[in-house]
């Protein structure tokens, strides 16, 4: 099977497991300087966050629900990353996405559960992946570059939803920028509500239904991406656009059809915030994913599995960081933000630290065709 | 009349406050890009160089200490950025966003560590901040009508940053067009394999431009916690390192007009404070968020072309590797 | 003249000499104990196929490569080269194949670039504009310096190349390569500014692979093949023949052996056809020509003249700005369906492109991924949504048996493969989807010996099963031996045909110099 990524001359179980094992491990040991400098114990914390990560059901719980939004953001990222564009705007991507499923909720919460769970998925996949397509077509057909504009994009989506919150959406005779609560048909149950209704006991989580619809994804995604002649034309577009378009892709619609399918994935932020656990549209409710999504992306090496087990990680370290907090208050909540962005130094920036002195290692056994 | 120009001079006045983080700042990515590498970090330099400035103040009871540690800070993940794009050719979006992330978490565990104020540094007072300088003859001339108002409201009255800021924009024109180090830095931006070639290393001089842009950016980064305010807050750069680079994108990464973007975006900044809730004739209340987004959706069109054209240096993003 | 003791030893010594050269790059030994003397006021040739080893020995002589063990002496003094700064002080200048221009500056702007000698640039502009001119004059060298480089031609940019060198105060010049892009007017000026600059006593290494130019105009030439020197003759007491031989390793079959052509019918009808590159300039500037079933018609040019605009267009890749195109007498220019890559592919047109690396592959795929590129749509690899790739696999398996693809490893990278093995893996892609005309793009460009012949046989073998080939190749002897007719190109049109029997290299040379062969 085809790596997801350039060997850059390293042999797949190399560059797909050894390589980020080793940064994940170079960035955990920053983690833990830094923990140690703060005059903390950093074994401790580690102790105390893999416990309130995993310690009981409920713990378990929250990881996944925090996992699922990262599932989301980092699937996005990484089908942009195939088609070698990067965006940066999920973020604003998933905040738009919440735009529609409240929209949907607010309007058709009435109806069935049945329908207003396919409806809103598709509404949440409209409007993330409308919000992607102007950055992904002013890329495509007026060549501005897709990193600038997503991450204007941003600014954008938040002042939009700002101003809808305060001054459109606003419930009436209400202080606080947010919608009206949705029907309780327009809500997404609880993974302890569909456990505990086959008899299995769950603590009580933000964990709920998207949580499988992001599993989905997964699967969908790694389908698409080696699967199909689609992926086929994505990954050879973001490898070689020459090659591409001596092949019959044709790239404008390639990077639109990548970008909008990426601003879907992050719209399903959405599912999980808004129709899963707030049952009503508010500010601010993506608190980062999608930047997170682009650590996972990284981590992830761009394929599900291993960005299945990257948003996991986040959401340990989400989960677990908090209660880490609580015990230890000197590291507080924004520790977690440092070692995100520490993930995406070394498994990012810093990929090919490690990748060259490894190349050089295995070298000895000369290539099997040079010459 | 009298109160529409007094009103206008007080625009004019807080555009500058506005526009002086984000001219040092953009002139800063103005140094890194030219050189060929993306600087979307300038948002956590400022930041970083804004909390390490106001806790440098706060413990040493000096303000230029403070300046002192903000650019140190600036220039350190200057070189960090360096590292992982220039000597291990990484991916300068990647940095940049790793860095610009790092900082916003860093800041807060930090200060909280230190300060035990919630991520907040002590106020500052006297000597800790650059207070406003009152220029020669301010006080004479306030009341000469028009000429007077200019004077002592607008020119005088600001801290010496300000006025390095306005420096900054004929002294980074004169270095980057004047000088060889200026020609070594619009080469190597546009062509680094005939900077190689004719002998220079590619290496040092991007690494050269990082440090002066970081130091530039460690300004700018004072500016918010020791100057303009006297504390530093959590996530105080609030945008305005993203903000800087799209200036330098619409000045098209020229120093003049990268202060002409400035000063709009700033203006556009000073009128939503001033308009905020008022009614205008003819299109009643303007939302705010509308003002806001002004310079953020002007860079998007001015990136697809809709109003002129920004071309970025040729080699930019793109580590440069020896060829065999 | 009555110099001291040292000098007088210096100027009997060789300007340039290296001895025991070695160098790698990982598994490759790119330079195996290379020893080389050049002496004072000569033109110096260095030629090798392509890969065997050149380009690095000419980056070790000028310091942009480090030997892993040898030493050079220049002017009799050993010298340790840690940069291209050090080669320049001690006299060695380097005019690349790929200029090292930075376009938006002028031509003193980029002349003083690195030799600026203060702070302020002013200074250095005014002194390099003056000597600049007078350069020129003592050279043939004529450039307006104050023009931005992005506006000069191919020839001047070279000029500047040489300026720079020079003006670094270069005794001796190391040219790469250097009349691949020229036209042939241009490769004479080029020849006299190096006649000129060896009669005021500078040194010249000329690297390249063409033997014309070595023979025509150097004093001493010196072959290297795989990495290794294997012979260093005076100029004069040597053939091209027997540097041919040298070159390769063994006799070259310059001819290919094949049957006359029996052409049937037309398949590809271009008239008046013109293509404008991307920056918006006319590169084929009405040009017709017919390719039938049962020939090989080839192109011969030298590059940059509208060729690789052609290939594109007609393939697809690129729009056509005037004319018709017709296939199978069916007029198609303006059939926007068709007028696609993916369109004349269908319609059964291949094509094998100039630059694999850049368009051919994509390195990083599988090699049965690359060994559908063009073709992953198609039916036998695709059910319903799914790709298959098992179907992928074999029937990639399956074509590098029948190429002898080494290792013959379907899901091994792409990049894995040399040069010679990925130039079979589109040629088996392209050959093997059977297509009515198929354009081949320098075939052999960058191939070893063996991959030539192979992939030579194989191109008769499709005409002989009744295909029409267009062949563009800047190389002439491939032209020669391969094609059925010969159409040579100049400046973006056809400036005559000639049949195999007619055509030599001095006819097509200088048709290729644009001059138009009335006898033709």
């Amino acid at each position: 099977m085809s790596g997801s990524s350039a060997g850059g001359g390293a042999p797949p179980w190399v560059s797909n497991a050894v390589l980020p094992a080793l940064n994940l491990a170079a960035a955990l040991l920053v983690s833990a300087i830094l923990i140690w400098l703060l005059g903390a114990d950093p074994l401790a914390a580690l102790k105390l966050l893999v416990a309130g990560a995993f310690g009981d059901s409920e713990a378990i719980g929250y990881t996944l629900y925090y996992a699922t939004n990262f599932i989301f953001t980092g699937l996005a990222v990484a089908i942009a990353f195939h088609a070698g564009l990067f965006n940066i705007g999920a973020e604003g991507q998933a905040y738009i996405g919440g735009l529609g499923v409240g929209l949907l909720c607010l309007g058709l919460g009435g109806l069935p559960f049945i329908l207003v769970l396919p409806l809103a998925i598709l509404a949440a996949a409209a409007f993330g992946a409308g919000w992607a397509f102007i950055p992904a077509y002013l890329q495509a057909k007026r060549g501005s570059h897709i990193v600038i504009t997503t991450i204007m994009f941003n600014f954008i989506a938040s002042a939009v939803m700002t101003y809808l919150l305060v001054n459109v959406m606003i419930k009436p005779g209400q202080q606080s920028p947010e919608t009206r609560e949705f029907e309780p048909s327009a809500w997404l149950p609880f993974a302890h509500e569909i456990l505990g209704y086959v008899g299995i006991e769950f603590g009580r989580s933000p964990l709920n239904l998207s949580f499988v619809w992001a599993l989905i994804c997964c699967v969908a995604f790694w389908v698409y991406v080696w699967h199909t002649r689609w992926g086929y034309r994505v990954r050879a577009l973001g490898w070689n656009e020459h090659a591409a378009i001596y092949g019959g892709v044709a790239p404008a619609r390639t990077v639109i059809v990548a970008m909008t399918i990426s601003g879907a994935l992050a719209g399903f932020v959405a599912l999980n915030e808004i129709m899963g656990v707030q049952h009503r549209l508010l500010l601010n409710f993506t608190g980062g994913a999608g930047f997170v999504g682009i650590a996972v992306a990284l981590m992830g090496r761009n394929h599900p599995i291993g960005i299945v087990l990257a948003a996991i990680l986040f959401g340990a370290l989400y989960q677990g960081g908090s209660e880490v907090s609580f015990e230890m208050p000197a590291l507080t909540r924004e520790m977690i933000v440092a070692i995100q962005g520490f993930i995406i130094l070394m498994c990012g920036a810093f990929e090919n630290l490690f990748r060259r002195r490894l190349v050089a290692l295995l070298r000895p056994q000369p290539a099997a065709a040079t010459g | 009349m009298g109160e529409f120009f007094f009103m206008l001079v007080l625009l004019v006045d807080s555009t500058l406050r506005v526009a002086a983080p984000l001219v040092l700042a953009a002139l800063g990515g103005l140094f890194a890009e030219r050189s060929g590498v993306v600087d979307i970090g300038l948002e956590g330099k400022m930041l970083g160089a804004a909390f390490a400035a106001a806790a440098a103040a706060a413990v040493t009871g000096s303000a230029w200490l403070g300046l002192a540690a903000a650019v140190g800070v600036s220039v350190m993940l200057a070189l960090l950025h360096g590292y992982a794009c220039i000597t291990h050719a990484g991916n300068q979006v990647v940095s940049g966003m790793a860095l610009n992330i790092v900082v916003a978490g860093l800041t807060v565990v930090v200060g909280n560590a230190w300060f035990q104020r919630g991520g907040q540094t002590p106020q500052l007072t006297g000597d800790a901040r650059f207070a406003p300088i009152d220029l020669p003859l301010a006080k004479t001339l306030e009341d000469v009508p028009v000429i007077g108002a200019l004077y002592s409201e607008i020119v005088s009255g600001h801290n010496i940053l300000v006025y390095m800021a306005a420096i900054a924009v004929p002294l980074v024109g004169w270095f980057v067009y004047r000088t060889r180090f200026g020609l070594r830095l619009r080469a190597v931006g546009e062509n680094p394999a005939a900077v190689d070639t004719a002998g220079i290393s590619v290496s040092g001089l991007r690494y050269r431009a990082l440090i002066v842009g970081g130091a530039l950016c460690g300004l700018s980064g004072a500016y918010l916690s020791i100057a303009h305010n006297a504390a530093f807050i959590r996530d105080m750069s609030a945008g305005k390192g993203y903000l800087a680079l799209a200036a330098l994108i619409f000045g098209k990464w020229r120093p003049v007009p990268t202060l002409v973007a400035c000063l709009l975006f700033a203006f556009a900044d000073a009128i939503q404070v001033r308009l905020q809730g008022t009614a205008l004739p003819l299109v009643g209340v303007i939302p705010v968020q509308f003002i806001q987004v002004l310079p953020y959706v002007l860079t998007v069109l001015l990136l697809a072309g809709f109003v002129g054209r920004a071309v970025a240096p040729k080699a930019i993003g793109i580590p440069y590797v020896k060829e065999r | 003249m009555t110099a001291a003791v040292p000098g007088a030893i210096a100027s009997r010594s060789p300007a340039l000499e290296a001895r025991g050269i070695d160098k790698r790059f990982g598994p490759v030994h790119a330079n195996r104990n290379i020893s080389l003397v050049v002496r004072r006021g000569t033109i110096h040739g260095i030629i090798g196929e392509n890969g065997a080893g050149k380009s690095t020995l000419m980056g070790i002589l000028y310091g942009f490569h480090q030997p892993d063990s040898g030493e050079i002496r220049v002017d009799g003094q050993v010298q340790r080269f840690r940069s291209p700064q050090d080669a320049l002080k001690a006299g060695i200048g380097m005019v690349h194949q790929h200029f090292m221009l930075v376009e938006p500056f002028t031509v003193v702007e980029n002349v003083v670039l690195g030799a600026e000698d203060t702070f302020r640039i002013e200074g250095s502009l005014v002194r390099a504009r003056a000597e600049l001119e007078k350069l020129g004059r003592d050279y043939h060298l004529e450039v307006d310096v104050d023009a931005t480089v992005a506006d000069l031609t191919v020839g001047q940019r070279q000029r500047v190349e040489i300026l720079k060198a020079l003006y670094r105060g270069a005794q001796i010049l190391i040219l790469d390569e250097p009349t691949g892009v020229l036209t042939p007017q241009e490769a004479d000026h080029l020849f006299r500014i190096l006649r000129a600059l060896k009669a005021e006593g500078k040194t010249v290494i000329l690297i390249t692979h063409k033997l014309r130019e070595v023979l025509d105009v150097t004093d001493t030439v010196t072959v290297v093949r795989r990495g290794e020197v294997v012979a260093e003759v005076a100029t004069a007491t040597t053939t091209k023949e027997s540097l041919a031989e040298l070159m390769v390793g063994r006799k070259v079959l310059l001819r290919v052996d094949k049957t006359p052509a029996k052409p049937g019918e037309v398949v590809l009808d271009v008239a008046g056809l013109r293509v404008r590159d991307s920056a918006g300039v006319e590169r084929v500037k009405g040009v017709s020509f017919q390719v039938r079933r049962g020939e090989i018609v080839g192109i011969a040019g030298v590059a940059g003249n509208g060729q690789s605009e052609l290939l594109e267009a007609l393939a697809g890749i690129r729009p056509v700005s005037g004319g018709t195109l017709r296939w199978k007498g069916v007029d198609i220019t303006d059939d926007a369906g068709v007028r696609t890559a993916k369109g004349m592919r269908r319609l059964g047109l291949g094509h094998v492109p100039e630059d694999r690396q850049r368009m051919g592959l994509v390195a990083e795929f599988a090699a049965s991924e690359s060994a559908i590129l063009g073709y992953h749509d198609d039916a036998p690899y695709n059910r319903n949504i799914i790709l298959d790739r098992r179907i992928v696999s074999r029937e990639c398996e399956r074509q590098m048996a029948e190429y002898d693809v080494r290792p013959p490893n379907a899901n091994l990278q792409t990049l894995a493969f040399s040069g010679g093995n990925q130039q079979k893996i589109i040629v088996a892609r392209e050959v093997g989807h059977n297509p009515d005309v198929l354009l081949v793009g320098q075939p052999t460009r960058g191939v070893d010996i063996g991959a030539i012949e192979f992939i030579h046989k194989r191109l008769v073998a499709l005409r002989d099963a009744g295909k029409g080939i267009l062949l563009v190749s800047v190389e002439l002897d491939e032209i020669l031996s391969l094609s059925d007719r010969i159409l040579v190109m100049f400046d973006g049109i056809l400036v005559g045909e000639l049949s195999p029997g007619q055509a030599n290299e001095r006819t097509v040379g200088l048709m290729m110099a644009g001059i138009r062969s009335e006898a033709a």
